[in-house]
């Protein structure tokens, strides 16, 4: 072995810096799943009776449905019953001011680098913060009320604005749509909600921050974004989790609508613990993600996964509208045994749509990377495109990378394009950053940041120096 | 400055330099001229400490031994290679890359670190030394430069470093005329009491520009002739054949020359 494959071993083997957990009072329910379970977790947030009829048809349609299989994935059985379906920590209700926050919690996200005092807040990012199953905080709602923009935590939306919520729930992923988001559909537990009114763009970006703290819990949320005519939001979400030995199931639906030539920019940084080095713990990250794009709309996703031990997800754009468009921007990066099937689902069924497709897969250690990506166009698309890039890098011998495209043309007129490549970091590309001085950590990470630049050109500004760090971090101890 | 002595170095059961020696003193430009394969690239890799090469012998820089140290250590140490065949690295900005270079080795030197808009205006009167458009500080590093713009970024790169030693590697391969003034130039701005240079090169060309004090001929792994840059001149004339015939008692002579 060279000195660089060792190097690059080394380097992989870093330490999850997130894994603490604190001790936070908390409400935890006893594991299982039956009908129960549903109707307490709506009794618990005080729901109206038909969301809790809609939990219920849920439940029923996935207690019919198999989970997927999994293809290139390796996962040990799930027991859905050894889980605990509600978490909370005592905290409650949801306090407006900061200063009531419970301190443990403050300390928590100062932790994890995410302050929760207004003052001390990233400017101009609204932060609604998640831990186990519920919102703790929501900051900046006020100035966004004054703009019209509603954002709050799903189960107030509940309470607050229960036409809107009536009107989008499961509008674009179905309750049925595949075994997890059913799942999630019967004990979603919390997310985010907002709301962008005809003509606004909304003054400041909104984030998300979700945190797994309890033990043997799993994390339901559940986010939905409706952008009005020519409005525009901007929206992230980060996550990270205690470093425990048990794997743990996060199964979360993200619901976008963007109405007639509105635009909607989602953006994920996922740093959930990936497990250790020998593949103990980490979380089962299965998520269902997509929007619906009408007339001249566009919906954006960018999405970092550096954490889970295993990521099953597809962000998708419905392109609905004529002239919508839909882009998928990712980077996936797999270490020590963490496995990653991802991608997306673009369907053209407007006329003149147009979706781009830019995936990095980036394979060290152990790490198994599938790309896995559907362009449909539809008989109605006239003139539809696509373009579609999946680069993956590999990062020592015993990774693997893997692309599967799926493409379905029902109308003559379009065009796809498809363009895949796969390498290695040169021995000569180290050696050359070297010469010039850079250790070859730091010339690892530069060299795999750079790789990655045209997704992390999409995010916003802090978000892409956080991307970029924990890209680092996350291949230290890994790579060679 | 520069002490080589009886430098070996092999890749497997194949030798390539057989007991080198070599006094590069301060100040001072050798040039290195020598038939393809005879081991120049494997010199200058050599010095900079390129892994993958079983070494023997002594290299000292300032009375240093650079043999027992990894690359970004002799960078640090003052070594600065031009590539042969400069690396492309997609996506990664050439001016960030060259601000971490600088900056990796004033931090393994304990000084002070270079500030984004200190950096900038040290880099852009570089690039006007070698003629080249500041949008190349923007552009990722060599990733779609033609090879000559890849050798004027190589002395550009010299150029913010400041090196100790320089080894040049075929810096003028592939420049039209007026780039092979403008890297000339630009070497010859950098020439100075403290820094000394080893330019390899095929061409006698180039030394007209670049006056050497020292020529050598490297044949098949060993320096078999020295002298000053006269001798560069008999080479253009007369090839290596001469080199070749009599320092190499068990080689075979494949065909006359010409
Ligand atoms: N990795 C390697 N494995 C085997 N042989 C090698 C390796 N690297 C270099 N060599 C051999 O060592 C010899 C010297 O190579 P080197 O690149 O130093 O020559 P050079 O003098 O720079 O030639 P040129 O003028 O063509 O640039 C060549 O015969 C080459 O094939
Ligand atoms: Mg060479």
């Amino acid at each position: 072995m060279s000195e660089t494959m060792r190097g690059i071993e080394k380097l992989t083997e870093a330490d999850y810096e997130f894994g603490f957990s604190t001790d936070l009072d908390t409400d935890i329910a006893p594991p299982g799943l039956t009908e129960e379970t549903v109707r307490l977790i709506s009794a618990k947030k005080d729901e109206p009776e038909w969301l809790l009829a809609w939990r219920l048809k849920a439940f029923l349609a996935w207690q019919e449905m198999d989970e997927p299989d999994w293809t290139k994935l390796q996962i040990a059985p799930i027991d859905y019953q050894s889980i605990s379906y509600w978490a909370a920590p005592k905290q409650r209700p949801v306090l407006d001011s900061m200063d009531d926050v419970d301190p443990d919690i403050r300390e928590m996200f100062d932790k994890l680098g995410i302050p929760l005092h207004e003052q001390k807040i990233l400017s101009n990012v609204a932060v609604d913060a998640i831990v186990d199953s519920v919102s703790v905080v929501t900051t900046f709602k006020e100035t966004l009320l004054e703009a019209g923009v509603i954002f709050c935590s799903f189960s107030e939306a509940v309470q607050d604005y229960p036409e809107l919520i009536k009107e989008h729930l499961g509008s674009v992923v179905p309750v049925r749509d595949n075994f997890f988001a059913a799942l999630n559909s019967a004990v979603f537990s919390d997310g985010s909600f907002c709301y962008i009114p005809e003509g606004v763009r909304c003054p400041m970006e909104l984030s998300t921050y979700f945190r797994i703290n309890s033990m043997n819990t799993g994390q339901f949320e559940r986010t939905l974004i409706v952008a009005e005519d020519d409005s525009h939001v901007s929206y992230l979400e980060g996550c990270t989790a205690p470093q425990r030995d048990e794997n743990q199931l996060h199964a979360a639906v993200v619901e976008l609508v963007a109405k007639d030539r509105s635009e909607i920019k989602y953006s994920t940084v996922q740093n959930w613990y990936p497990g250790d080095e020998n593949g103990v713990g980490g979380i089962y990250n299965f998520v269902t993600k997509r929007g619906r794009a009408h007339t001249d709309a566009k919906i954006s996703w960018t999405q970092v996964e550096t954490g889970s031990a295993i990521t099953w997800k597809y962000p998708s754009v419905i392109l609905q509208g004529d002239r919508s468009v839909g882009e998928f921007y990712s980077v996936a990066l797999t270490s020590k045994h963490q496995q990653a099937d991802t991608g997306t689902k673009m369907i053209h069924i407007g006329a003149d749509t147009t979706s781009s497709i830019i995936s990095k897969g980036i394979s060290a250690a152990q790490g198994q990377n599938t790309y896995r990506g559907l362009v449909k166009i539809l008989r109605s698309a006239e003139n539809a495109r696509n373009y579609t890039q999946c680069d993956s890098l590999l990062l020592g011998k015993e990774c693997g990378a893997h692309t599967v495209p799926y493409i379905e043309v029902k109308n003559p007129t379009a065009q796809v394009e498809h363009e895949a490549s796969t390498s290695t970091v040169g021995e000569d590309q180290l050696y050359y950053c070297r010469q010039r001085g850079m250790n070859e950590e730091d010339a690892m990470a530069m060299i795999v940041n750079g790789f990655c630049r045209e997704v992390f050109d999409e995010l916003p500004m802090e978000f892409a120096v956080e991307a970029q760090r924990l890209l680092s971090v996350s291949l230290e101890g890994s790579v060679g | 400055m520069l002490h080589v002595e009886n430098l070996t170095a092999s890749i497997g059961d194949t030798s390539i330099l057989k007991g080198l020696n070599l006094d590069v003193g301060a100040g001072e430009i050798h040039a290195i001229m020598g038939p393809n394969g005879s081991g120049k690239s494997t010199l200058a890799h050599a010095l900079a400490g390129r892994d993958g090469y079983e070494i023997g012998g002594t290299v000292t820089l300032d009375g240093v031994d650079l043999l027992e140290m990894v690359p970004e250590d002799r960078a640090a140490a003052g070594v600065f290679m031009g590539f042969q065949y400069p690396v492309e690295i997609p996506g990664v900005n050439n001016m960030y890359f060259l601000r971490t270079a600088l900056n990796s080795v004033r931090r393994a030197r304990g000084d002070e670190q270079i500030g984004a808009s200190d950096f900038l205006k040290g880099a852009q009167d570089a690039m006007d030394l070698v003629e080249m458009n500041h949008d190349f500080l923007y552009r990722s590093v060599n990733a779609g430069f033609s090879g000559g713009e890849k050798k004027r970024n190589e002395i550009l790169q010299m150029a913010v470093m400041q090196p100790k030693l320089a080894v040049l590697d075929e810096t003028d391969s592939g420049l039209d005329i007026d780039a092979l003034r403008v890297v000339a130039a630009g070497v010859n701005s950098l020439r100075g009491p403290d820094r000394s240079m080893i330019v390899i090169t095929h061409y006698q060309r180039l030394l007209d520009y670049i006056k050497p004090d020292f020529v050598h001929v490297l044949v098949d792994g060993k320096i078999v002739k020295s002298g000053d840059h006269t001798l560069a001149l008999h080479l253009e004339d007369h090839g290596y054949a001469d080199f070749v015939n009599h320092d190499l008692d068990d080689a075979p002579l494949t065909g006359a020359p010409a």
